[in-house]
C-alpha cells in the first residue's frame, strides 16, 4: 500500500508540474518575444570593456545617420564603382561588398555574420569575427592604443581609430624632425 | 746723500690698521648677498642629499624651489614629491614590428619632461635599422634619418631611452651618490648633487642619459608646470638628465606621455607585479627581450615582435 501511494504521488506530482510548465511557458513566449523587440539584442560588444574603462568612438561618418539617403533607396548588391562614396575604394577583403558588414534594411546598423544588428559604436565586434586573435590582444591591452590611467579607467582606441575600415593597412606618415647633430649645437655663451 | 722716495701720483697713504679695517669690512660686505639676489642661495648651497632629508626639509626645499621656478617662467610651477606605489614594479613594452619611427614619442616627451629647447635635449633616440641586420649593431644604426614619409621600405626602427635597469652600471658608478634606483624600478636622478663628472653617460651601455652643456633654455610658455622633484623639473647647468618613466605620470596612475603620443599603440606600459597588467599580457604573448642582455643590466624595458613585419603601407 504504501509504494502505491508513493507512486500516485509522484504521478501526481510530476502532471501538476507539466501542466504548470506547459501554461507558463505559452504565456512567456509572447511576452520573450515582446521584450526582444522593445531591447535590440545585446551583443557581447557591449560586454567586451568593464566599466571603468571607455572605448572612444569612431571617426565622425561625414553622412550618418546613413537612413537620411538610403532609406529610400533599395540595396544594390552588385560590385561597381561607387559614384557618391568614391572615397571608399574598398580594399579590405579578396571578397565581400557593402552589406557583407551592413545592413540591407536598416542602413544604421551593422550586421554580423549571424544576423545580429549592431551599432555603429561597436564596430570592434564586427572586426573580430575575422580578426579574432586581434580582438583578444585588443582586449587583453596587447595590440592598440589605450591612454589614461594605467591602474585605472582606461580609455581604449577603438579599431578604427587607426584603421581605415574600408583600407585597414596603416597610412604613411610624415615623421617628425630629425634631431640635430652633435656638431651643429652651439652652446651660446652667457650673455 | 739725499733719500729719496719713489712716490706715485695717484698713491694714497695707507698704513696697516686702516687697510686690515677696511679688508675685514669688505670680507663682511662680501659674504652678504646682494639686495636683489634669491634669499635661497644660501638655503641652495646647504641643501641635504634628497634621501637624507625629513619630510620638513623637503617642503622648504619644494616652497623654495617652487618660489624661483615660478619667478624665473613668470608662471606658477608646482613641483612636487610623489612617492613610490606599494607592490609597484614599472615595465616598459616596445612593440618594434609596429613602430613606424614618426618620432611623435620623442617630442611629446620633450614637450611632457622640459628637456633643453636650446641647446636640444632629446631623451629618446629613435634608431633606423636596416631589416635582417643584428639588432645588437648599434653603430649601423641611423638616428638623423629625414624621409618625406615613415615607414620606408626595408628599414626597422628601435627606440631606444633608459631602460631602467634592475642592475644599473650608471648608479654603480655615481660618485655622489646623486643617481639612484627607486622602489618601483624607475632610477631618478638629485640634480643638486649632480657635479656633473659624467661617469653615469660612460658607465650606461644604452647611452640614455644627456648632459647639460650649457644651461637649458625652455621658453616659459612651453614649460609644462606639472613637474616632479626627481622627474621634469627645470634642470640647472651641469647636471645629468634622462628618461624617468614620466614619474610625475605615472606615479599618480596616468600613462606615459610617450605611450599616449604613440598613434601606432607599439608602447605598452604597467605594472609587472599585477599580472593582469597590459606589460604582463605582452610578455605572455610575445617574444620579448632586452637589450644588450649579455650585460647583465636587466632592463626593465622590454621590446618585441607583436606582427611579423611592419605592414604600414611603406613597409611593405
Amino acid at each position: 500500500m504504501k509504494k502505491m501511494k508513493a507512486v500516485f504521488f509522484t504521478l501526481l506530482a510530476t502532471a501538476a508540474l507539466s501542466v504548470f510548465l506547459i501554461q507558463s511557458g505559452v504565456h512567456a513566449q509572447p511576452q520573450a518575444e515582446q521584450a526582444a523587440k522593445q531591447q535590440p539584442k545585446q551583443t557581447a560588444a557591449k560586454l567586451l570593456i568593464q566599466a571603468p574603462d571607455t572605448v572612444t568612438q569612431a571617426p565622425k561618418m561625414a553622412f550618418f545617420p546613413c537612413s537620411q539617403c538610403h532609406a529610400a533607396m533599395p540595396a544594390n548588391k552588385t560590385e561597381r564603382a561607387l559614384a557618391f562614396h568614391a572615397e571608399i575604394g574598398l580594399k579590405h577583403m579578396p571578397t565581400g561588398w557593402c552589406y557583407s558588414c551592413h545592413d540591407e534594411k536598416n542602413k544604421d546598423k551593422l550586421k554580423l555574420a549571424n544576423g545580429d544588428l549592431i551599432d555603429y559604436s561597436d564596430s570592434a565586434m564586427l572586426c573580430g569575427q575575422c580578426h579574432g586573435a586581434t580582438l583578444k590582444e585588443w582586449q587583453d591591452g596587447v595590440h592598440g592604443k589605450r591612454t589614461g590611467m594605467w591602474n585605472g579607467s582606461k580609455v581604449y582606441d577603438n579599431c578604427l581609430s587607426c584603421h581605415d575600415q574600408h583600407q585597414p593597412a596603416f597610412k604613411a606618415i610624415k615623421p617628425m624632425p630629425a634631431p640635430e647633430r652633435p656638431e651643429k649645437i652651439i652652446y651660446k655663451k652667457k650673455k | 746723500m739725499i733719500k729719496k722716495t719713489r712716490k706715485h701720483p695717484a698713491a694714497i697713504n695707507l698704513d696697516r690698521r686702516t687697510f686690515l679695517k677696511g679688508a675685514a669690512l669688505g670680507a663682511a660686505a662680501m659674504a652678504l648677498p646682494p639686495a636683489d639676489a634669491d634669499a635661497g642661495i644660501l638655503e641652495g648651497f646647504f641643501q641635504k642629499h634628497f634621501r637624507e632629508m625629513n619630510d620638513e626639509e623637503i617642503k622648504k626645499v619644494i616652497d623654495r624651489l617652487e618660489k624661483d621656478y615660478s619667478k624665473q617662467f613668470s608662471k606658477e610651477v608646482k613641483v612636487k614629491v610623489t612617492k613610490p606605489m606599494e607592490n609597484v614594479v614599472f615595465g616598459y613594452g616596445l612593440d618594434i614590428g609596429r613602430c613606424i619611427g614618426c618620432r611623435k614619442c620623442v617630442h611629446a616627451c620633450v614637450a611632457e619632461n622640459n628637456q633643453s629647447r636650446d641647446p636640444q635635449i632629446q631623451w629618446i633616440s629613435v634608431l633606423k635599422m636596416k631589416k635582417g641586420a643584428k639588432i645588437a649593431d648599434f653603430e649601423s644604426a641611423d638616428r638623423y634619418y629625414q624621409p618625406e614619409q615613415v615607414p620606408e621600405p626595408g628599414q626597422f626602427y628601435l627606440p631606444v631611452q633608459c631602460q631602467q635597469c634592475e642592475n644599473p652600471p650608471c648608479v654603480d658608478v655615481c660618485p655622489t651618490k646623486a643617481t639612484w634606483k627607486e622602489k618601483d624600478g624607475i632610477i631618478v636622478i638629485d640634480y643638486d648633487w649632480c657635479i656633473g663628472c659624467r661617469y653615469c653617460m660612460m658607465a650606461c651601455p644604452y647611452g640614455a642619459r644627456r648632459f647639460n652643456w650649457s644651461k637649458p633654455n625652455i621658453p616659459s610658455e612651453q614649460l609644462n608646470p606639472n613637474t616632479h622633484y626627481l622627474g621634469n623639473r627645470p634642470r640647472p647647468k651641469g647636471a645629468v638628465e634622462k628618461c624617468t618613466f614620466c614619474i610625475q605620470r605615472t606615479r599618480e596612475g596616468r600613462y606615459p606621455a610617450c605611450v599616449e603620443a604613440c598613434p601606432v599603440g607599439a608602447r605598452k606600459f604597467g605594472n609587472l607585479a599585477d599580472p593582469n597588467s597590459e606589460i604582463r599580457k605582452a610578455m605572455e604573448h610575445f617574444r620579448v627581450f632586452r637589450l644588450k642582455e649579455d650585460l647583465n643590466t636587466k632592463p626593465q624595458f622590454f621590446y618585441f615582435f607583436g606582427v611579423k613585419a611592419n605592414r604600414a603601407e611603406g613597409g611593405k
